[in-house]
């Protein structure tokens, strides 16, 4: 035998070198994928990140009788009025009023200040009015301007001052989309899918009808806006710009993935599982409950909250059934106006002011943050749940 | 259906029903001698299979099937691949309703009942004949629910306690037991191809049916867990009816107390299994048998 001598031979060597070529491209390739990926996430990152503090100066508030009368201008001093955001002065005449107590008295806090100010101190902007940098500097130099985590960013809703603007009223909205398009889209995909799966004889009706939920997955998904702009809105008289609208709009979206993802999962099945399961005289839905849907669960799951990511980052339909609004407060139902997070970070990336852009980074921050969180759940759940069997 | 509870009235000696039988079944080549064993003897059979045929679509699989199935018996059926013995063994617990396209005429009587009767219920049929399969395939659950599955559904059981009891005594009479008594909550699958055999066999078991089918139960097993199997064919058939598909001819001739040769969807010869190996009437069973071809 000639074992040995092939090493050099110049068709081995050949071999050797085409093997090593490919592996260098294929390598290449994951690291230029890898190169775009980080620095994408660097570039946002590293512009989102400081919305998530802010600049905030120790303010001595002082209710008197002019604040109650409604000019609540009179509540600082002209130097801290020139500087502390408006936003915080405005609701001052409504406090005193709903609490007598107050009156008179005074207080010293941080408050937050101007977006401008805020963006000029983080460096974002290098120029300020004369008179407002001579106020910034003194202050800051006797230690009353600082910064501070930025807690209201979560908490409050859209604003037209960039300083008060958040995503809570944004993330309240996501979260009722999401729960209305799992309530619509889960039930009726799963119930489809096992229908197809296991119940349907396999004929041309439901050849077609497979076919064509195959297609409605690759619909651009602003069709599917349309489609909730007239269905639901038009014709059934959901409220515009509701959760309600936006859920099932997003809902009819999810259908197709849901119904092909638990497809997939209890075709994974193998067949004899179900030919034990009949032969011990199980009725088919008995087959399903019992020996199919147990094992294909992980699987449906995954598909499940992958949809749902994707639910979850969807914007153009949302913004034709009206989900767009400038809401300042989160929704109290499923038909009051609501917005959701990817359409609050597009709103904000249209403003011109620097702050907002600063803003919509952190917002897109939260959404990946959200979305990963999601993935990798499912990661975890398939993980978890398989590897019983 | 409530497939009567009273069993076969089969009270002959085996070799003269056998005879009777196998003098009955070459309709294959005579034509149409009648099956003619006494009235008696037909009583006997656990099952009775009449002119049975059956079409997938236009292909006709099996051709005018008649046999008598002893009661608490092993039958063998044998023959070339793709001769109809699967197809055949489907017929009898109603498998083949699930295959599309279907088409089956004649009939087939457990206990005098027909079992193609539009009154039959399946789930019922089922429960009285097991059916263990080629590649051993456990429910993707633990030991204990693999047995206890079935039981519950047809609610064999009142108590927790019967239940445990009920998967012991089914574990036990599979020769599984001792091998998995500490282990009932393992997954059925992580067990050896053998055990999971036997795991499968115990599961029939446990329903307590009248017969048990066995598709090549132990083609998929190595030579010692095939023995294991085999002995416990042996014990099994003190308490039940089982046909057995097999390949392996030696098998056959160990397990069963009756042959029949299947060839292109023919029973060419039933017979008990001495004279069938030994002595055989028709001229391709012993071609088969010798090894001629097949
Ligand atoms: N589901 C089916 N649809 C169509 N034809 C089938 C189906 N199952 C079996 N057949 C055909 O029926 C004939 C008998 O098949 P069957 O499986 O009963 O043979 P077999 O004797 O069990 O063979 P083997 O020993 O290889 O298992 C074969 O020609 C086969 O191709
Ligand atoms: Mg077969």
């Amino acid at each position: 035998m000639k074992l040995k001598g092939t090493v050099n031979d110049p068709r081995m060597q050949r071999r050797y070198r085409a093997e090593k070529r490919f592996r260098l491209y294929a390598m290449s390739a994951v690291l230029l994928a890898l190169a775009f990926l980080i620095v994408f996430f660097a570039d946002i990152i590293s512009q989102g990140y400081s919305a998530f503090y802010r600049t905030e100066v120790q303010a001595t508030i002082n209710y008197n009788d002019r604040v109650e009368m409604g000019d609540y201008r009179a509540a600082v001093s002209d130097e801290i009025r020139t500087v502390v955001s408006r936003g915080m002065l405005r609701n001052l005449p409504r406090e005193v009023r709903d609490n007598p107590d107050l009156k008179g008295t005074s207080e010293t806090s941080w408050m937050p200040v101007k977006g401008e100010i805020d963006q000029y101190r983080k460096g974002h902007v290098d120029s300020l009015d004369e008179e407002l940098l001579a106020s910034v500097q003194r202050l800051d130099e006797a230690g009353r301007l600082g910064f501070a985590p930025n807690w209201a960013f979560f908490t409050n809703g859209d604003s037209k001052l960039p300083e008060l603007a958040g995503i809570g009223a944004a993330v309240v909205g996501s979260v009722y989309l999401l729960g209305i398009t799992l309530i619509v889209a889960f039930p009726i995909g799963v119930m489809t899918a096992i229908y197809l799966e296991e119940f349907a004889s396999d004929n041309w009706l439901t050849q077609t009808i497979e076919v064509n939920i195959n297609n409605l997955a690759a619909v651009p998904s602003i069709i599917f806006g349309l489609l909730g702009l007239a269905v639901f809105i038009n014709f059934f008289g959901v409220p515009r710009s509701s959760a309600l609208a936006g859920g099932l709009t997003i809902g009819l979206m999810t259908l197709p993935i849901i119904i092909i993802s638990t497809r997939a999962a209890l075709r994974a099945v193998p067949d004899p599982v179900r030919m034990g399961a009949f032969a011990m005289g199980c009725t088919r839905w008995q087959v399903v409950r019992d020996h199919v849907l147990p094992v294909s669960l992980p699987g449906i799951l995954t598909g499940t909250i992958i949809g749902l990511a994707q639910a979850m980052g969807e914007t153009a339909p949302l913004i034709l059934v009206g989900l767009i609004a400038y809401i300042q407060a989160p929704p109290t139902d499923i038909t009051s106006a609501a917005t959701v997070l990817p359409a609050q970070v597009f709103t904000w990336a249209g403003m011109p002011q620097t702050a907002f852009a600063e803003k919509a980074s952190a917002g897109i921050i939260v959404l990946l943050t959200v979305l990963l969180s999601m993935n990798a759940a499912a990661v975890f759940m398939r993980r978890r749940l398989e590897r019983r069997w | 259906m409530t497939i009567k509870g009273e069993s076969g009235m089969y009270r002959g000696d085996a070799a003269e029903y056998a005879g009777n039988v196998a003098l009955g079944n070459h309709q294959a080549s005579d034509e149409t001698v009648e099956t003619n064993p006494a009235a008696e003897a037909a009583q006997a059979s656990k099952l009775r299979v009449q002119d049975l045929s059956l079409w997938y679509g236009d292909t006709q699989a099996l051709f005018d099937v008649n046999l008598d199935i002893p009661e608490r018996e092993v039958t063998a059926l044998i023959g070339p691949s793709g001769c109809g013995k699967s197809s055949f063994l489907r017929c009898i617990n109603r498998m083949n309703d699930l295959v599309p396209n279907v088409t089956i005429r004649g009939d087939i009587s457990l206990d005098a009942e027909s079992i193609y009767d539009p009154s039959v219920d399946v789930v019922q049929l089922r429960s009285h004949v097991g059916m263990v399969f080629q590649k051993p395939n456990p429910f993707p659950k633990s030991v204990y629910e693999n047995i206890a599955y079935a039981p519950r559904l047809h609610g064999l059981v009142s108590s927790r306690a019967e239940l445990d009891d009920l998967v012991e005594k089914s574990l036990k009479r599979a020769g599984l037991w001792r091998e998995v008594s500490d282990r009932l909550d393992a997954p059925g699958t992580a067990l050896s191809g053998g055990q999971q055999q036997r795991l499968c066999i115990a599961r029939a078991i446990a329903v307590d049916p009248d017969v048990i089918l066995m598709d090549e139960p132990a083609s998929a097993l190595d030579p010692l867990a095939t023995a294991t199997i085999e002995e416990l064919i042996d014990e099994l058939k003190a308490h039940y009816t089982i046909v057995i598909v097999t390949h392996n001819l030696q098998q056959a001739a160990r397990v069963s107390g009756y042959t029949a040769f299947f060839h292109m969807g023919y029973v060419i010869e039933y017979n008990d299994t001495t004279t069938l190996f030994t002595t055989p009437y028709e001229q391709k069973t012993e071609d088969y048998i010798t090894g001629r071809y097949g």
